[in-house]
């Protein structure tokens, strides 16, 4: 069963979604861009990533406030590292896994 | 752009890519299911709203607006907001699928999220990825999403959550992912203020807007200490 208005929400709140990220791959893929532009795009990666990641393992609740010492946080270090040693996507992804369900099991 | 063909192995390839991503959607998208089912959206009105929307947070954030009563135009300027963050990460992808025609752009851009972009960009900085692999990893990802969202819908009580630390795929992910970025002294640096701003403003404010700020400042301070 499906309602149409809700449906229409969905199209709205896709074509939404969908602008960001269409409009600058439309316009910037077909032409050539100034340099100062592209040393701008080449550190956008891990500025993005950094600050999508970091405050997910560092922060808590909701409100959010400061948490040193959680679960998250404190599998992230030997995740890391282990990412470090490896560059092994899918190695880091289980061995996080692995930490995580071990962490909940001891705290 | 590569020159070779690679559209043979565009789907092993983008299956062997994008399998971090659909482990980590599928716990994330049972738990988006059973929260839209208790909202009261039926199982296909959640597939839908998967298809058209793909976009995790911003599904989590309108699902509970609409159950606490909220008026549409209020979702989709929500909506609008938690999903602006895209803008960087298409730029970003934008100086790899230069040249790529306009039809194929506008596909790819729907694919366009934070997981996506995160294997992506990795795989063409490393230089051998095709774009034909980058919307693979897109669309399987995609199909992932889709149907773990039915699925929670549909069963998703039934399995407990935080399962043998399947919510930490993700996270791992990022981690992992993140590493690879830090190719360099600059790279070390602009992360370390990114991450710093990140977290400094995302307990002054609520939403996700930290992410684009402190992301959009990192990178101008990194690009000013490479350039002095």
């Amino acid at each position: 069963m499906v309602r149409s208005d809700l449906i229409c929400l969905f199209i709205a709140m896709g074509a939404v979604t969908f602008i960001p990220r269409w409009l600058p791959l439309f316009y910037l893929s077909q032409r050539s861009l100034p340099e100062w532009f592209t040393d701008w795009l080449d550190l956008i990666p891990v500025a993005v990533l950094s600050a999508l990641v970091v405050p997910e393992i560092m922060t808590v609740g909701v409100p959010r406030h400061l948490s040193l010492i959680n679960p998250r946080l404190l599998v992230a270090l030997p995740t890391f590292i282990f990412a470090l040693k490896t560059k092994s996507l899918g190695g880091t992804v289980f061995a996080g896994m692995l930490l995580y369900w071990l962490a909940g099991i001891i705290f | 752009m590569n020159q070779y063909s690679q559209k043979p192995t565009c789907l092993t390839e983008g299956i062997k890519a994008a399998w971090p991503i659909c482990f980590g959607y599928l716990p994330i998208g049972m738990a988006f299911g059973v929260l839209a089912q208790k909202a009261g959206l039926y199982p296909l009105e959640i597939g839908l709203m998967s298809l058209l929307v793909f976009a995790g947070s911003a599904q989590f954030i309108a699902v509970s607006m609409l159950s606490s009563g909220a008026a549409f135009p209020t979702i989709i300027l929500t909506t609008f907001i938690v999903n602006i963050r895209h803008l960087l990460m298409s730029s970003s992808l934008s100086v790899f699928l230069r040249g790529l025609g306009r039809g194929w752009v506008s596909i790819f851009a729907y694919g366009i999220t934070d997981e996506s972009f995160a294997v992506n960009i990795n795989r063409f900085r490393e230089g051998k990825w095709h774009w034909s692999q980058a919307l693979a990893v897109n669309h399987i990802s995609n199909i992932f999403w889709i149907a773990g969202t039915v699925f929670g819908g549909l069963c998703g009580q039934l399995i407990p959550p935080g399962s043998f630390g399947i919510d930490y795929a993700l996270i791992a992910m990022f981690l992992c992912l993140l590493v690879f970025q830090l190719r360099g002294r600059i790279y070390v640096i602009t992360a370390a203020i990114s991450a710093l701003m990140a977290v400094g403003l995302s307990l002054w404010m609520p939403g996700n807007a930290y992410i684009i700020i402190a992301a959009v400042l990192a990178t101008t301070i990194g690009v000013l200490i490479r350039r002095r």
